[in-house]
């Protein structure tokens, strides 16, 4: 493999530096770096990033083929900067056994256009009532150590409590979709003003804040590690805060969509706002924006939902819950964090990269950009601006709250472990 | 007007007022002896109803068929929507067909909304009510009804219900009927209680224009109109109210409270109404109460709505009014 230096980037928005990458690895950065025969990426006024890390993504494969693959899945996730993704279990069969968590692993390996860490579900199917078998996921080949049954809450606080110890036994982590089945029954949408006006079954955000609460105190009774699964609302951000300050090993995602979408959007009826826990009010969002920039809330993470074009062309109530967000997250980002003075491009890079691969323990990925690392690293334009076209995504699936709407920034080029995934925004 | 009624909060005070102006000049077609306006000869309207709605169904097809339109009934019922076919490809079908208006029933909030707005057809849109979201046309014919009743048939033409004192009773919370009546009766200038329990009312109704009691015998003796809304029988094993005989005892309308009304106040309710719960026999057969006036002002209501939609900017029937007076 040749070499390839990087000329000029503001490397986490620093100082404009020359990153020389050889073979795999970041050989060196520096200033007024030269190498004989290096591809040269002139990279003036762009920004220079860890490689992204998504903690919450859906591939749909196996099962729903016609939404998303592991291959279309992960050239989106390339096109988005994303060097890792971990893939939820939330597939047809359910990722709950070794057979199916080795199958997306290798079809990850095979396309290489990202690392894929499958995410194994707690329970059986999903069903909330048997723990899958979690010691032979994390024994397989895909080496899991990240338990969801996202899409649907752990809601038995019997087996969230023995889905917590167990995984101890192998430093595991239990990522939870906080939903309180019996407050969401019938649930469309937040619940509040807008759910009240257009007689649309509301979603509390109490439904949400009740398992965060029981489930932080569930895994200081135990000593285990919980992951909160996309916080929406302002009440969660303070309970998550208060179980920090109690030295509970709690960690957090917010999504880019719930840092910039009210529920005022889904006036349109557009099912293209309907998700998954539902976009909540204005101060929620400043709440949760405020939580991501004081560390409360750890990450970010896509929550990449595909769905096919039919089902969300079609009446609020019959639509599937879900957005495609891999594309579009960096950008989202930007306009709603680094350019609103909240984060530095800096603290980007933890929210994105190396606290999602330090909490999903993703080997490579979250490192930093220095000599002797693996070279997954993203370029950024960030002054581009545009409007958002679907058409040219990646993903099989283009239902996206943003067509037309301008987000700055775009990607330019991503390297996984030095070979080019995106070259000048096009897929390599 | 807009091209389309989805929603009572679409009304302007002005369409409002000219809808039930027009109902009034429809109403008097229903006292001659051949009711039956040619005005939408030639024209299509599709009922497309995908809730059994036998009563509002009836109300539209008689309203079409009074203005010589040709009717389509599709029920969802064993048709292709039992078959998988979404909205989209329904309604395009029926488009296809020459349809130059639709009349939808939906158990999906919002499925008129996007019916209108998807550019899936081009046709108007008429609402005949959507999950718990709106029912315009029911909130219009009770307007006119409360208009008639309260002001007179001859006496409020262009009058609105500036002042007048209605209160909503009942399930607020599953109630398209209390949410078009509050937006419209706002809108023509009638002040609005809604009265039902916690349990009941929806999380942001402080920003409705409206208030909430939870004390109905403390609003009657204040009250113009009384609208009783129906309570489903299965709110009860949801935990919406303890007892269906507690809920009668608290929020139900029996002879006794309704004496506490003024005396010219009206009882109404949207139908269909079940005796004994949300309402007596003794108050839903006594003359205050205007449900049987309520349905046949449903009609004269739609044919207005289906003309001034669809029929054009003409007088209904002027001719025959000097006619018939």
């Amino acid at each position: 493999m040749s070499k390839i230096l990087i000329r000029g980037a503001k490397v986490l928005g620093g100082e404009a530096q020359d990153v020389l990458i050889d073979g795999e690895t970041i050989e060196a950065v520096g200033a007024g770096l030269s190498a004989e025969g290096a591809d040269v990426i002139e990279a003036e006024g762009k920004i220079l990033l860890p490689g992204l890390v998504d903690l919450h993504t859906h591939l749909r494969e196996p099962g729903r083929e016609d939404s998303e693959t592991v291959l279309t899945g992960t050239r989106a996730a390339a096109s988005g900067g994303y060097t890792a993704v971990f893939a939820m279990a939330n597939t047809f069969p359910v990722a709950d056994t070794a057979g199916v968590v080795e199958q997306v692993y290798r079809l990850g390996q095979e396309h290489g256009y990202c690392d894929v860490q499958p995410i194994g579900a707690v329970t059986v199917g999903l069903e909330g009532s048997k723990l899958a078998e979690l010691g032979a996921m994390h024994e397989s080949a895909a080496g899991v150590t990240v338990f969801s049954d996202d899409g649907k809450c752990v809601h038995d606080a019997v087996i969230m409590r023995r889905a917590l110890e167990y995984v101890k036994a192998f430093g595991g982590v239990i990522a939870q979709h906080a939903q309180e089945p019996r407050l969401t029954e019938g649930a469309q949408m937040n619940e509040g003003i807008v759910s009240a006006e257009l007689g649309l079954g509301g979603w509390p955000a109490v439904a949400e804040e009740s398992i965060i609460a029981r489930d932080v105190l569930l895994a200081e009774h135990v000593g285990s590690r919980v992951h909160i699964c996309h916080l929406s609302t302002a009440g969660s951000v303070e309970i998550v805060r208060w179980a920090k300050s109690r030295g509970i090993d709690v960690t957090a995602e917010v999504t880019p969509h719930h840092l910039l979408l009210t529920d005022e959007m889904v006036r349109s009826y557009n099912p293209v706002y309907k998700v998954n826990p539902p976009l909540r009010t204005e101060r929620d969002v400043m709440a949760l924006r405020e939580a991501l920039a004081d560390g409360t809330i750890d990450i970010v993470a896509t929550d990449h939902a595909p769905h096919p074009h039919e089902d969300k062309d079609c009446e609020w109530a019959a639509a599937a819950m879900g957005m495609v967000g891999l594309e579009t997250a960096l950008s989202v980002v930007q306009q709603t964090m680094v350019e609103t003075g909240l984060l530095t491009w800096e603290a980007v890079a933890d929210r994105m990269s190396y606290a999602p691969a330090r909490i999903g323990q993703a080997k490579g990925h979250g490192r930093p950009v220095s000599a002797g690392e693996p070279a997954n690293l993203t370029l950024l334009d960030s002054a581009y601006r545009g409007e958002v076209d679907p058409a040219g995504f990646a993903s099989r699936s283009r239902n996206t709250p943003y067509e037309g709407r301008e987000l700055p920034g775009r990607v330019t080029h991503t390297f996984l472990r030095g070979r080019a995934t995106v070259v000048d925004g096009k897929l390599a | 007007m807009k091209r389309h009624l989805i929603s009572a909060a679409d009304l302007t005070r002005d369409d409002a007022v000219l809808i039930l102006d027009t109902a009034e000049e429809m109403a008097r077609v229903a006292d001659r002896p051949i009711k039956k306006l040619p005005t939408l000869r030639g024209r299509t309207v599709c009922n497309l109803f995908f809730e059994d709605s036998t009563r509002t169904r009836i109300s539209f097809e008689a309203a079409e068929k009074r203005l010589s339109a040709d009717v389509i009934n599709f029920a969802a019922k064993g048709s292709s929507v039992s078959k998988g076919e979404s909205l989209k490809d329904t309604a395009q079908t029926l488009e296809a067909m020459g349809v130059d208006a639709v009349v939808i029933r939906h158990g999906a909030s919002g499925a008129p909304y996007r019916l209108a707005n998807s550019g899936w057809i081009d046709a108007p849109v008429i609402n005949a009510g959507d999950g718990t979201h709106q029912h315009p046309t029911q909130a219009l014919l009770d307007a006119f009804t409360m208009r008639r009743r309260l002001i007179g048939p001859d006496a409020g033409l262009g009058e609105d219900l500036s002042g007048r004192r209605i209160t909503v009773v009942g399930d607020v919370l599953h109630s398209r009927v209390a949410r078009s009546n509050v937006d419209l009766l706002h809108t023509l200038g009638a002040e609005v209680t809604l009265v039902a329990p916690p349990t009941l009312v929806p999380v942001g109704v402080e920003t409705w224009p409206c208030e909430v009691s939870y004390d109905l015998d403390r609003v009657l003796p204040k009250t113009d109109a009384v609208m009783m809304l129906r309570v489903q029988r299965e709110r009860m094993n949801a935990a919406f109210f303890p007892t269906e005989r507690e809920y009668s005892r608290r929020y139900g309308l029996d002879g006794e409270r309704m004496a506490r009304m003024p005396e010219h106040a009206i009882v109404m309710h949207p139908g269909p109404m079940v005796r004994g719960m949300e309402i007596t026999a003794e108050v839903a057969d006594s003359d205050r109460c205007t449900v049987i006036e309520q349905v046949t002002n449903g009609v004269s209501v739609r044919m207005a709505v289906l003309y001034l939609l669809l029929g054009g900017n003409e007088p209904a029937v002027t001719h025959t009014r000097t006619e018939g007076n």
